[in-house]
């Protein structure tokens, strides 16, 4: 019997890590990659606490997360897209024309 | 048996996270977030939620990441371009700085928060309840029936925008 405690670190490390990869990486594909992982360690912090209080409501939420996801993968690809037929390059520090 | 299960799945997620923002070429990462991916949908079995592992593989691992799969291929941009300098990027002093006491602060905030948990253990009579797809899918269209629909019309506006977004101006 695995302890709520753990999945909800194991969580916290895997949203750090994705965390980490949208500061550290210069390019704007590994950076949606990077909130990719982060979405999913909230979707493992649901389901745990669901289960835990006995309810379905953190899997329903989860699946939920999983739609708004679909979305944005979406939307930020298809920005990828027109940026890179913009200006032929991915790295985030390339795209700063609104930067005050 | 379940704590190995869950120490093998937790350490395929972490490490295939870690590798999927520690590599340089978007192809590899796009692979092993597939593999940390699966892990989690193993995670899931082990939390009595089996529908929700089946649609991590089919949603996550089948769709979403097929269609990063074919901008990364698209696009045709394998290697990033090194940091312009070290003092520039944050792994300057002042972005190590910032990043150590927000670290610190994360690590605080999850002991103070796992700490005041309560010791309310998992009732394995409920087990059956929580993994129920007919239960899940009658709370779905009864008490989030408003939400679901309102998720509809998002994919509906996100799949327009895409869409104009992508489209090459004439």
């Amino acid at each position: 019997m695995v302890p709520l405690t753990h999945y909800l670190v194991l969580s916290g490390i895997l949203f750090a890590i994705g965390t980490a990869g949208v500061f550290l990486r210069r390019n704007l594909i590994t950076v949606l990659l990077s909130i990719e992982i982060m979405l999913n360690a909230v979707n493992l912090t649901f389901v745990a606490v669901g289960r835990q209080i006995g309810t379905v409501d953190g899997q329903i939420i989860t699946f939920f997360v999983m739609t708004v996801a679909a979305a944005e993968a979406a939307v930020g690809l298809a920005l990828v897209i027109a940026l890179f037929r913009h200006r032929e390059t991915l790295s985030p520090d390339a795209f700063t024309s609104l930067k005050w | 048996m379940e704590t190995a299960a869950f120490y093998i799945f937790a350490t395929i997620a972490v490490l295939a996270s870690l590798f999927v923002v520690g590599q340089r070429n978007p192809m590899y990462s796009v692979m092993l977030l597939i593999t940390s991916f699966g892990a989690l949908a193993g995670l899931y079995v082990l939390l009595d939620a089996p529908f929700t592992a089946v649609t991590q593989i089919i949603i996550y691992a089948g769709a979403i990441m097929v269609l990063f799969l074919f901008v990364v291929m698209l696009l045709n941009v394998p290697r990033e371009e090194p940091a312009p300098s070290a003092a520039a990027s944050l792994l300057g002093p002042t972005g190590l700085k910032i990043g150590a006491v927000l670290s610190a602060l994360l690590a605080i905030e999850m002991v103070w928060a796992l700490s005041r948990l309560p010791a309310r253990s998992f009732n394995p009579g409920q087990a059956d309840q929580v993994s129920d797809v007919g239960n899940i899918g009658r709370m779905l269209f009864t008490q989030h029936a408003f939400a679901f629909e309102a998720t509809s019309v998002l994919i509906l506006v996100a799949m327009v925008g895409a869409v104009v977004i992508a489209r090459r101006e004439h």
